[in-house]
């Protein structure tokens, strides 16, 4: 795809290093956790990075300014990504982090919304963030307002008849003002997602439904940035940004292992994921220089 | 003896009552709303003639939504209107919402706190001749069990559609159900409805009979028959089944010393059942109750149905004659 606002290389460098650090995040919150997933942050913290550093119209500091862009994910399970990168925007301090999946914490295991500051949606059951998107999409156009909503969602979970249903309305509905990025990882809990339930082709599903496709590398971040440009210029439809990602996407032992999608690192594994992704940090800056 | 702050109809037993579906005093509320409310919306799942739902369609289309067959959609959607500060109905059977979208209730509305209204239609046995599966009879049970949920069971179309108004001014997720067939209008447009306070529509001190839905008419019959026996039943009006009325519960309790509840749903989880769990916690008393007696129902028409099943004044009366002898 040809690039209609593309990012500047340094931009470029600056977004890679910063979804390189919040993978460190991730990793650390799950060794701290000792529960949770861990292919599908890491293979999502590209997109949550072009998001929040780039996308989205947002602010920390005020972080329910009305006008603001919202944000659904739909699987809630990689909510240590969002929690990662949430923090390392300014919504709260980077050292709430390890209390993820605490008791008395904000960072519930799965999310609640409004628990803390970013935190839109409440999401765990699959396929129900969709739905709530194409709500808060009417609502927008019901006031007039020009803000857009971003539902993320897992691939697997297009395994469940709700989103289907909510694919339907929003066709109906010509709902341009909502993006869905949909986490095309090809793993679930049991398998990849072609052995447990086929999902292809997803592409002509989306489009039989009426939405605008798009199709990109998940882990490029011109492509990211340029498909939710892209999607904001598509007035006939809802848009669908189908992101190829690798599930562990930054640790050479988790990517594409689908046995890494529901459990999280031991201690020793921690370790080498964190000192692989530092050293990958630093190439990135070596590399800008 | 009736209690005249309750404004009921005059000549109650006299006369041949008015009647009409409780479901037009849910249509003509939303109508009301529609006026008074730019932010209340309508969903429906392909059934808005039959919820009553086309009249605010009809004056408000901007503000009424089709979702088609797709209740865990609405259901989300909903949700969703309601976190951007819009008071959604999501109008459906109450077979299906929330029968079919207990999960998006739960997670996407309760936990949420979205202020999302669930409107279930054709509840209980006396939907008639569509048979078992279109009778809900376990909705009370699924709702009362979420927490920050409010759930109201209204009695006649005046109660309905004043409970439409209080839920859209009540903050929080809420369902509310009501029959489909025509039921005969008891109360009037001054009889007071404040959710959460159960309503004593006649005073007694002998038993009370504790009832919900148009069914409150059938205890004030039964408190009739007994009279005439020299028994005097207080009847309680619990249009409200959470949070439930305890003060009022233990009271009578307390006061008449023994219970029947009625209702038109199961007998396990539902008005019985939660009198029965605040009682036992606050003031313990013998019980007994009218309600479906852990069965499906079949087709038939409404009062044929009531009749087999137990659901009628007769039926209550036996069990307050039974009720008295354990107290």
């Amino acid at each position: 795809m040809a690039s209609l606002l593309t990012l500047s290389d340094s931009e470029e460098v600056r977004l890679a290093e910063t979804a390189t650090r919040i993978r460190e995040h991730v990793v650390e919150m799950l060794l701290a956790a000792g529960s949770g997933h861990s292919a599908g942050p890491l293979g999502m913290a590209d997109v949550f990075t072009a998001l929040y550093f780039s996308i989205l119209n947002i602010d920390p500091a005020d972080p329910w300014k009305p006008d603001r862009d919202r944000v659904v994910l739909s699987n809630g399970h990689i909510c240590p990504v969002w929690y990662a990168t949430l923090a390392e925007r300014g919504y709260f301090p980077v050292s709430l982090l390890p209390t993820l999946r605490q008791l008395g914490s904000p960072l519930q295991g799965h999310t609640h919304i409004r628990s803390a500051p970013g935190v839109e949606n409440t999401s765990g059951p699959l396929g129900q963030g969709l739905s709530q998107g194409v709500g808060m999409a009417l609502a927008a156009s019901l006031d007039g307002a020009g803000w857009r909503t971003h539902v993320l969602l897992s691939d697997a979970e297009h395994q469940e008849g709700q989103i289907w249903e909510a694919a339907m309305f929003a066709g109906k509905h010509r709902l341009h003002n909502l993006t869905a990025w949909v986490d095309r990882n090809n793993i679930q809990i049991d398998g990849y997602t072609e052995d447990v339930m086929p999902l292809e082709p997803l592409r002509a599903k989306y489009e039989a439904f009426n939405w605008y496709v798009i199709e990109i590398d998940g882990h490029n971040f011109k492509a990211i940035v340029d498909a939710a440009r892209h999607a904001e210029a598509i007035y006939e439809r809802p848009t669908v940004v189908i992101c190829h990602t690798i599930p562990g996407r930054g640790v050479d032992f988790m990517e594409r292992d689908y046995r890494w999608h529901g459990v999280p690192p031991d201690r020793e594994q921690a370790r080498r994921a964190v000192q692989e992704l530092r050293s990958l940090r630093g190439r990135i800056a070596s590399e800008a220089e | 003896m009736i209690v005249t702050e309750a404004h009921l109809v005059e000549g109650l037993f006299e006369r041949e009552l008015p009647s009409k579906a409780p479901r037009d005093g849910f249509g003509d509320g939303l109508v009301v709303l529609g006026e008074r409310n730019p932010d209340v919306v309508v969903l429906t799942g392909d059934l808005a003639d039959s919820t009553r739902v086309s009249a605010f369609r009809d004056r408000f289309p901007d503000r009424f939504f089709q979702v088609g067959v797709a209740e865990q959609n609405m259901m989300g959607i909903a949700a969703g209107l309601a976190i951007c500060g819009k008071i959604p109905f999501c109008s459906s059977y109450a077979t299906f919402s929330p029968g079919r979208n207990w999960d998006q209730l739960r997670v996407s509305v309760c936990y949420s706190e979205a202020n999302v209204k669930v409107a279930g239609a054709h509840a209980g046995l006396s939907v008639g001749p569509d048979g078992a599966t279109h009778q809900a009879l376990e909705d009370i049970a699924i709702t009362r069990v979420l927490p920050n949920m409010t759930v109201v069971v209204p009695c006649d179309y005046h109660q309905t559609l004043k409970a439409t108004i209080a839920l859209a001014e009540h903050r929080g997720p809420a369902y509310f159900r009501f029959g489909r067939e025509r039921t005969p209008i008891f109360t009037t447009p001054e009889t007071p409805f404040e959710l959460g306070r159960a309503q004593v529509l006649r005073h007694g001190s002998d038993l009370t009979i504790v009832a919900c839905g148009p069914l409150v008419l059938e205890a004030l019959k039964a408190a009739r028959t007994l009279a005439a026996e020299g028994i005097e039943a207080r009847v309680l009006n619990c249009h409200t089944i959470k949070p439930l009325d305890v003060e009022a519960l233990v009271a009578a309790a307390r006061e008449t010393g023994a219970l029947v509840t009625v209702e038109e749903h199961q007998i396990h989880g539902g008005l019985g059942s939660a009198v029965a769990e605040a009682l036992a916690l606050h003031h313990p008393a013998p019980m007994e109750m009218v309600a479906m007696p852990d069965s499906f129902g079949e087709s038939g028409r409404a009062e044929e149905l009531l009749e087999k099943w137990g659901l009628t004044a007769p039926a209550i009366v036996e069990r307050a004659r039974r009720v008295l002898r354990r107290r």
